[in-house]
């Protein structure tokens, strides 16, 4: 790419908008994503019992619902990520382009 | 022969299941006609569709990435194709067959890496890259030994990978089939050729792309059956498989002994035996193990070849995030599926004495849980099924990984490190070609001799050096500005060869392979340290470098950065 463009885009408030924003997103989501998975193995490893702890009368036990909302988690926060970036930060990325690609 | 197949799960909870598709040393079966034709059928299926796409399959760029014409939905089913291999489908179902909850952890550490491959990767990915990843890695920096080193992580990698999956058929066929094992590597040496050489990409996205389609509906059908039996209610379903697995333990001689020892009654352990399914087990051992594990299989995923390439043949970053969304939507549905699937053979093969030996163990060991349950709730059609579905899935694995090693040595070694980016389009797909070749009588060759081998650590050695090696440089040369051409390069081979070796001196090769009496590293996975290693190795030999090249590369960032973010500049779907 030219220098000239570069500059251009670098000077451009919404590129600028739209690095502060995206960036701040995937740092947080992708931290979110730690804590919960790592919370999860260090649960596991220092404190097995808990998750064997029943919930009723029945045999079903914490684990079960907590480990399924580890993975339905996963998913879901893979899923509002991309839903945002592909309209928000999507249409921000156009106009960009839009206003350096004359 | 050695231990049987269960003792892989019984006595090395996490270092066996790493390495999910070795299914260890198996006894070959009656011939299963059944699952024979149904395999063929996949087969004259697939060479039909390689005949299509070998008619698109001009450039080079065809060759790698399918022209970037694959939707992101189609994208997604693919990685999600790649991801739910033999290992994953045999071996979680058995994990959790074998010890109920310890499997959904493990399921679950393979899905944490997608969404940091989301929010991090792709999208940059794409934008940068065009073939291979070392598009990216190397894009500021020089060309030469960032590719090489690239192409190194790339090769080692898909080697590994290659010989678990080749073992793993042999070993396979001989269970379900009833064939003998050279048979099975050479079936799938050739088959993977074919489509490679002459459908490249296409193809071998659509071969994929329908062994997963094929792979989720018989999962999905299992699943539904046995949900079915219990009126939909899963709390019938562990309530049962709770019963059986007391009632196992009860039938275990070794029980009242130990009962005897820890002073309590032999009904009371059974029934704590019987509910340990319920709850987390052995599988994570001591803390560290568990975090350097998990990081394996989390940032592993981030750097492995065959999955990174993936994000090439899709037209923009939107269908590339499209396509992570939906490759996360069906691993983390068919992990769910495996969890049912497990407790399901507790239920209906764990008391079924045709599917047992003399001395009560599940015919071909644990792994076998769900091909048995196939036959339990859908007759031998259905077992013929899912018997060809599990081979169709180790030919389609194969598959990808030889096309991402054959474009790392055509695309990163000979056109741009040999030829200095002077070559035609022609000669670097020629090149391809033969490499495709190459791999696949290595990959053959190699299945072979190591027929009788312990390479249980293979997939876990495998994704170590993805974590290690490819993962800490793609993330540093996307990201920081003052990451230099010298600190990749040496922090890159830190990563690689501290992930090698410590794998080498670990349990799973130091005491399965070597037969040494104890491993010198005690962890189970070296990725938090050597991941560590290859972190801290490039930000010092960056941080250290003054020569002229260094204020290059970190003159170059804010152009990469700028075309990363916005892919301004980046290839289109058309963009050759």
């Amino acid at each position: 790419m030219e220098d000239q463009l570069v500059k251009t885009i670098l000077a451009n408030p919404n590129y600028q908008k739209l690095l502060k924003a995206r960036t701040a997103y995937g740092w947080i989501f992708t931290l979110l994503v730690m804590i919960v998975y790592y919370g999860f193995i260090l649960l596991i490893a220092f404190d097995k019992e808990l998750l064997s702890t029943r919930m009723g009368d029945g045999v079903m036990t914490i684990g079960i619902p907590v480990g399924l909302f580890v993975l339905l988690f996963t998913v879901a926060i893979t899923g509002i990520y991309v839903r945002r970036a592909n309209s928000e930060f999507d249409d921000l990325t156009d106009k960009i382009k839009q206003e350096v690609l004359k | 022969m050695k231990s049987p197949l269960f003792m892989l799960f019984a006595l090395a909870p996490i270092s066996a299941l790493a390495a999910g598709p070795d299914v260890g040393q198996t006894v070959q079966q009656p011939i299963n006609w059944v699952a024979i034709s149904m395999f063929a059928f996949f087969v004259v299926l697939t060479l039909f569709i390689t005949k299509w796409a070998a008619s698109r399959t001009k450039s080079a760029s065809d060759f790698y990435t399918a022209g970037g014409g694959i939707t992101g939905f189609q994208n997604g089913l693919a990685i999600a194709g790649d991801y739910m291999s033999a290992a994953s489908f045999l071996g979680i179902s058995a994990a959790v067959y074998a010890n109920g909850y310890d499997g959904l952890i493990y399921s679950v550490g393979f899905l944490v890496g997608w969404p940091v491959i989301t929010f991090l990767m792709a999208e940059r990915l794409r934008n940068l890259g065009r073939f291979t990843f070392a598009d990216v890695t190397a894009y500021r920096f020089e060309q030469k030994p960032i590719r090489i080193l690239s192409a190194s992580g790339t090769l080692v990698v898909v080697l590994f990978y290659l010989i678990a999956q080749m073992v793993g058929a042999g070993q396979l066929i001989k269970l379900l089939f009833g064939l003998e094992y050279w048979i099975a590597v050479v079936i799938v040496g050739a088959l993977m050729m074919v489509y490679v050489l002459f459908g490249g990409m296409t193809a071998t996205t659509w071969v994929q792309i329908i062994k997963a389609g094929l792979l989720l509906a018989g999962a999905s059908f299992m699943a539904f059956m046995v949900l079915a039996q219990f009126n939909f209610s899963p709390e019938a379903l562990f309530a049962k498989a709770v019963e059986i697995k007391t009632g196992l333990a009860m039938h275990d001689p070794q029980l009242v002994v130990d009962a005897a020892k820890k002073g309590v009654t032999p009904e009371a352990l059974a029934a704590t035996k019987g509910t340990s399914i319920m709850g987390p087990g052995n599988f994570v051992k001591d803390p560290i193990s568990a975090i350097s594990f998990g990081m394996a299989l989390m940032f592993g995923t981030a750097g492995l070849p065959h999955i990174l390439m993936r994000f090439f043949t899709v037209p923009s970053a939107k269908e590339a995030r499209k396509s992570v969304f939906w490759a996360t939507t069906w691993i983390g549905y068919f992990y769910i599926l495996t969890f049912i699937i497990g407790f399901g053979a507790i239920v209906l093969v764990s008391t079924n004495p045709e599917f047992k030996n003399a001395a009560g163990q599940l015919l071909g060991g644990n792994n076998m849980s769900a091909v048995h349950l196939a036959k339990a709730v859908g007759g031998n059609i259905f077992l013929g099924f899912i018997s060809a579905v599990a081979f169709a899935t180790i030919l389609a694995v194969v598959s990808g990984l030889t096309l991402s090693g054959a474009s790392a040595v055509s695309h990163d070694i000979y056109s741009t490190v040999v030829r200095k980016g002077k070559a035609s389009s022609a000669e670097e797909l020629g090149v391809s070609k033969i490499t495709t070749v190459i791999l696949g009588i290595v990959a053959v060759v190699l299945g072979i001799v190591f027929e009788k081998q312990n390479v249980a650590f293979m997939v876990s050695m495998a994704f170590a050096i993805a974590a290690s090696a490819n993962f800490p440089v793609l993330f540093m040369s996307v990201l920081w500005k003052g990451c230099t051409t010298r600190g990749a390069f040496i922090g890159g081979f830190i990563g690689l060869l501290s992930a090698f070796g410590l794998t080498i001196i670990s349990k799973s090769v130091w005491v399965d392979v070597f037969q040494n009496k104890e491993a010198i590293f005690p962890y189970t996975s070296p990725a938090l340290f050597s991941m560590a290693a290859a972190f801290i190795g490039i930000w010092l030999f960056s941080v250290l470098d003054n020569s002229a090249r260094a204020a290059t590369d970190k003159a170059g960032y804010e152009a990469q950065r700028v075309r990363s973010e916005t892919g301004i500049g980046a290839s289109g779907a058309s963009g050759h």
